[in-house]
């Protein structure tokens, strides 16, 4: 395995009296989406701060490509890309000045004019940044963050408040970055995101980090569980598919049957029960939890507490 | 990075002039006060030879509201700019610090340079002699003002809570100086302890070298305003670099 483009070990940050990060640790691999996810006010942001050398750590150790970010920030800026949750540039800068900017304060730059048309803003150019969507906005930051080529960027709640379509369209953007060959971090509190398109992922909450592992793997773990639901209006389904070794509960609604059981055959041997058994099924489809049914198993409570 | 300073210099300055609230405030309003004031006091109680019977002078009025104007925007912006996140992401780049104020700065001191142009150019037209006076003399005078001025303004900009209320905030604490500046009396009149907080203020300061100017002394009988004003600047600028937040 190669060495990890970031090491963040023990890490803890209080602001106050108010412990904002108590004890955090995980690696990030060079080429993968590491995302940190939890509630606001799990510490994500905070983590993230101090991984960029904005934050001084009150402990532990962060390595950033083999640099301290506190000791090298200067070095250090010069290779990352960040984007910060809920930024705002000056209301009547247009794009092609923010990016101008930005570019002049790096050695080496991008192509902006590639760069933009990549991102879709090449018809936003003369446009005022207040006169941008949503996701147009995010885009110009992501621009902004990748005007220098930089081998880690970071996300901070990067498609918060955007529309489902939007937040597509940055999920591509994102795989495209990555498949160059950059490293992303980002922290989200949108399961779906987290589990589209994380490679991995760390579960932190009240500042710390209580799992980490790719979203499969987390829910194997944690939710083993799997469900077939199907419709039949034969008789006597509930009986003909309970004798399935793998099924341990069935539950019918009318015509609608849920069979839930564990192990990777369970699907396998319900559709085979089905088909010995000559069961007329109208509908067929199967559930599988989601990293949210995993973070409720562990926290013990839902996401958006 | 020096390109990164004239940069963040021409893009404020863009983005400034695409305001037109903020310019109207900033250069308009002293403009105005300069002239509607002036054609009421009428022209011959302006200049150097009247300035006895002049309640006050006004050109130096004037100045004074171009530099608190610059100082109150500076609150503005930077507050603005902090609440979204902006000075954050700036300093998240190799940009230092004080490259990234220091633009700030020299955008308002440009703009007070510009500001005084028009005064002396509208002076010239509507009220002859009103501008009579060793303008680069003057326009020192008036950049070591507003630069002292601008350094209460990082302080004030600090103490702000939200954006919301950093111009109120900002037009509250700024404005009033002018009061007890010796504009309009002699500080001599003022009760001792308002006198010790106006000797505390730029802006008394700022009278002084700039009434000292306009009477034709030299720099070297008001050192005492200068130094002062360097003084207000240096423990205001300290101050703010204890104080000063970036989010």
């Amino acid at each position: 395995m190669p060495s990890p483009v970031m090491t963040v070990s023990h890490l803890g940050k209080r602001y106050g009296s108010t412990v904002a990060v108590k004890d955090v640790s995980f690696d990030i691999q060079p080429g993968e989406i590491f995302g940190l996810i939890g509630p606001n006010g799990a510490g994500k942001t905070t983590t993230m701060e101090c991984v960029e050398g904005l934050r001084r750590p009150d402990r532990g150790q962060i390595t950033v490509l083999g640099l301290d970010p506190q000791r090298d920030a200067a070095e250090l800026r010069t290779r990352i890309g960040v984007q910060h949750q809920e930024a705002h540039l000056q209301k009547r800068i247009k794009v092609w000045e923010a990016v101008d900017l930005w570019a002049s304060l790096y050695a080496e730059v991008a192509d902006t004019d590639v760069l933009l048309s990549q991102l879709g803003l090449n018809a936003k150019r003369n446009a005022w940044f207040v006169n941008l969507s949503g996701g147009q906005k995010q885009r110009l930051f992501i621009a902004l963050a990748l005007i220098h080529g930089p081998e880690v960027l970071f996300l901070d709640e990067l498609t918060t408040g955007l529309d489902p379509q939007a937040r597509h369209a940055i999920w591509d953007l994102i795989r495209h970055i990555r498949d160059r060959g950059t490293t992303i971090f980002l922290t989200t509190h949108l399961m779906e995101e987290a589990e589209r398109l994380c490679d991995r992922v760390g579960i932190i909450e009240h500042g710390e980090l209580i799992e980490i592992g790719t979203p499969a793997a987390l829910v194997a773990k944690h939710c083993p569980e799997r469900s077939v639901i199907f419709t039949s209006d034969e008789p006597d389904v509930a009986e003909r598919v309970q004798s399935v070794p793998a099924v341990t509960s069935v539950e019918h609604n009318g015509s609608t049957y849920t069979l839930r059981g564990e192990g990777e055959d369970f699907v396998t041997d319900v559709i085979n029960a089905i088909a010995h058994q000559s069961i007329r099924i109208k509908g067929f489809r199967t559930e599988t939890p989601t990293l949210e049914e995993v973070f409720l198993k562990l926290t013990g409570h839902g996401f958006r507490d | 990075m020096l390109r990164g300073f004239w940069k963040l210099t021409w893009v404020e300055t863009k983005v400034f002039l695409r305001e037109p609230l903020g310019v109207i405030g900033s250069l308009g309003i002293p403009v105005i006060i300069f002239i509607v004031l002036g054609r009421a006091q009428g022209s011959r109680t302006l200049g150097n030879e009247a300035m006895g019977e002049a309640p006050f002078n006004l050109p130096i009025l004037a100045a004074l509201f171009i530099a608190l104007g610059a100082a109150v925007s500076l609150v503005a912006i930077i507050s603005l700019y902090r609440e979204g996140g902006f000075l954050k992401r700036l300093r998240a780049t190799p940009l230092s610090p004080v490259t990234i104020l220091g633009a700030h700065v020299f955008v308002k001191l440009v703009l007070t340079v510009v500001g005084l142009a028009l005064l002396t150019l509208v002076g010239r037209r509507f009220l002859p002699g009103a501008m009579d006076v060793d303008l680069l003399s003057f326009t020192a005078a008036l950049l070591l003002s507003t630069v002292s001025i601008l350094s209460l303004g990082f302080v004030i900009a600090s103490l702000v809570p939200t954006a919301r209320f950093a111009q109120p905030i900002g037009t509250g604490l700024l404005y009033p100086m002018i009061a007890v500046s010796g504009l309009f009396f002699p500080l001599e009149q003022l009760p001792p302890a308002i006198r010790v907080v106006a000797y505390g203020l730029p802006t008394t300061h700022a009278v002084s070298l700039m009434q000292g100017v306009w009477d034709g002394a030299g720099w070297g009988a008001h050192w005492v305003s200068v130094v002062a004003l360097i003084l207000i600047f240096g423990v205001c600028t300290g101050l703010s670099t204890k104080v000063f937040r970036w989010e």
